[in-house]
């Protein structure tokens, strides 16, 4: 992997390894290695450069002096270089607004060692410091309820018990109940998830905090299968499988958001800033129902199916305008 | 990678934290080994270690040990080089260890990393970062942060080194991109999409930009240093002012079907069984936006009808039969 480093990079990892070593007062060539993310001969190599190197002038002497016999790193002499650069304002940076965001996630009894922190490395960074205050991360909690349930989603993590949920399932506009093993509290572009086992689903699941409709905490010990692996949300919240379906969309320029907003396997242009998406989705409910309310907007190109579902439920919804009728609507609007 | 590159310039750091006083340029080249003899070569080859160690954030200070010397001289101090003592609880350490990891896969994934290993040089405990441990203040919990927007990168660069830049923008609504040039004073996060704020030079008046309607590069278009953010500028405010739609509420009646509209019934205000019509039930709720509440009933289609107000009852008419169109 080092073959690609270049050698700034690497000065950059000689400048924090003998404060590393000097903190640590004598430390294992393996555990080095790993903390450097390096394999043992490239950590030598590393020893060997910043043993070998010497200033000639006003008189020759190398300020490094190290041993690595038997494994263990010592440095007996490091001159100037016994601690580590400053921060620079990148590192700062990447530090601070992300402890100003997790400061932000609901559901937390004690924010102290978050401020604490905050305000040592912001003395640490000094000036660089400073850039940080140009970035900020707001966390989704409109929602009312989503504080006081990731407050007991992490207290129902800690004391090892099992959720009841009535969770809301847009896609099929239905209140679904389920029991769920809770292990984590995710916050992914924004919004806060409860990630857990769901005995009704038997998998690993994501749920939405604002689609909760209530959760209760069970007298009963969460106890997750073993095949229960935390989901990689960093590969994405939505993986399409095998068994998907396809579905073909042509968006107007006052539909393009659907490209934005849905995880789509594909966009491209078509004139006038149109745009054709396919989607794949284990069902398409949903998409019936998001087609209704782009109406001309957006249009189900395939699959065929799915293009009949959306014109018969069009049809049927405007038919209840005209069965109902206008004298029924006008006594209503009396009444209320 | 060059190792004697390398070896030049941690020899060059050496050297120059090692000394109090300003080394001139013929002095560092007799100490530090690697330079070239020709004076241009070594002049040209000095002038990019300079340009090198600065972006590695070395603080290279120029100046003259005396006021009747010609040429300046170099030196790095120790106090502006070093981290400064820095000490962590246990507590504390476990969340540096999550707050890394917020950034994994992102665009600061990188500058996040840096950080930690400066950190783990200057003596914290390594178990804690790597999330080893579990700490209470920080179990359970597992923040992601994307920056999926290639505009990401050079807008953060523009905002911290404050220049302008130039991009090409595809406003909500419209076919065509178009041009703007902004001085960008803040990017910002809202609810998992990212936004720019700043002087809209152009428009001579302060805009927000969505990152992901920004199609192609981002520009730089003025040198560093030279975009000033007004006193008092709060880029979340500003962000959070134009997303938001402040309107007058109003209220609306609707014949939900029984069982049906789950998501409706939520925040609903009243709902009662429909004298009139049996499996129906008559529900009323508040909404702001005509056309957001349209999009919204449109969803439940066969399931919900709109009774009251007519223009939200035509609105959701007329996206059925556009449907159809």
């Amino acid at each position: 992997m080092t073959a690609s480093v270049t050698s700034t990079e690497r000065l950059q990892r000689l400048l924090a390894l003998v404060p590393y070593v000097v903190s640590r007062k004598s430390v294992g060539l393996a555990e080095t290695a790993s903390a450097f993310g390096v394999t043992e001969r490239e950590l030598v190599d590393d020893l060997n450069l910043l043993w070998c190197v010497e200033l000639r002038a006003p008189d020759p002497y190398c300020p490094i002096d190290l041993s690595y016999e038997g494994g263990e790193i010592v440095v007996s002499q490091a001159e100037s270089m016994g601690r580590p650069l400053r921060l620079a304002v990148d590192e700062a940076s990447a530090l601070l607004v992300a402890l100003r965001m997790l400061a932000e996630v609901p559901g937390q009894k004690d924010r102290s060692a978050m401020s604490r922190l905050i305000a040592k490395l912001e003395a640490a960074a000094g000036e660089a410091a400073s850039a940080s205050a140009q970035v900020a991360v707001q966390v989704d909690i409109s929602d009312e309820g989503a504080e006081a349930y990731a407050a007991q989603i992490r207290a129902a993590v800690t004391a090892g018990r099992r959720l009841h949920l009535r969770y809301y399932v847009p896609g099929r506009d239905e209140a679904t109940e389920r029991d769920v093993d809770p292990m984590r509290l995710h916050i992914v572009e924004g919004r806060p998830y409860l990630e857990g086992w769901c005995l009704r689903a038997e998998a690993m699941r994501l749920f939405r905090l604002d689609r909760v409709l209530s959760l209760e905490v069970l007298d009963v010990p969460s106890s997750p299968p073993e095949q229960a692996q935390p989901v990689d949300v960093d590969q994405g919240l939505f993986r399409p499988t095998p068994d998907d379906v396809s579905v073909v969309l042509e968006l107007s320029v006052a539909g393009r958001w659907v490209a934005e907003y849905y995880p789509c396997e594909s966009v491209s242009d078509l004139e006038d800033g149109r745009l054709r998406v396919v989607l794949r989705t284990p069902a398409t409910g949903w998409v019936r129902r998001l087609a209704l309310r782009l109406g001309e907007d957006g249009r189900v190109v395939s699959p065929p199916s799915l293009v009949a579902e959306v014109r018969e439920g069009a049809t049927a919804a405007l038919a209840n305008y005209v069965v109902l009728g206008n004298p029924v609507l006008a006594t209503l609007r009396i009444v209320t | 990678m060059s190792k004697r590159k390398t070896e030049r310039l941690l020899g060059l750091v050496v050297c120059l934290l090692s000394t109090r006083r300003y080394l001139s340029a013929d002095q560092i080249r007799a100490a530090v080994p690697g330079y070239p003899e020709q004076d241009d070569l070594f002049k040209r080859m000095f002038e990019r270690d300079k340009e090198d160690l600065r972006e590695l954030g070395v603080p290279l200070e120029t100046g003259l040990n005396h006021p009747f010397d010609d040429d300046p001289g170099y030196r790095i101090r120790q106090q502006a080089y070093e981290l400064p003592e820095l000490r962590l609880e246990a507590d504390e350490a476990a969340v540096l260890g999550l707050a890394a990891r917020v950034w994994r896969r992102a665009e600061l994934a990188g500058a996040a990393a840096g950080a930690l290993l400066k950190l783990r040089a200057a003596g914290i405990d390594a178990a804690s970062l790597d999330g080893t441990d579990e700490d209470p203040s920080v179990q359970g919990i597992e923040p992601r942060l994307g920056t999926p927007e290639p505009a990401f990168g050079p807008l953060w660069e523009a905002v911290r080194d404050r220049r302008p830049v130039t991009f090409s923008y595809r406003g909500a609504g419209r076919s065509e991109p178009q041009r703007r040039e902004l001085e960008p004073w803040g990017v910002v996060n809202r609810h998992g999409r990212w936004y720019v704020a700043g002087r809209d030079r152009g428009r001579d008046a302060t805009r927000v930009f969505r990152l992901d309607r920004i199609a192609g590069p981002v520009k730089f278009c003025g040198p560093a240093g030279s975009v000033t953010v007004p006193d008092g500028t709060d880029v979340r405010e500003l962000v959070s002012d134009w997303d938001s739609v402040p309107a007058a509420e109003r209220t609306a009646v609707l014949r939900v079907r029984t069982g049906a509209g789950v998501g409706l019934r939520r925040h609903a205000v009243s709902v009662r069984a429909d004298d009139t019509e049996q499996g129906w039930d008559l529900l009323t709720t508040h909404f702001t936006d005509v056309g957001w509440f349209a999009d919204n009933t449109a969803w439940f289609g066969p399931d919900v009808v709109v009774l009251d107000p007519p223009d939200l009852r035509e609105a959701v008419i007329r996206r059925l039969k556009g449907v159809l169109a």
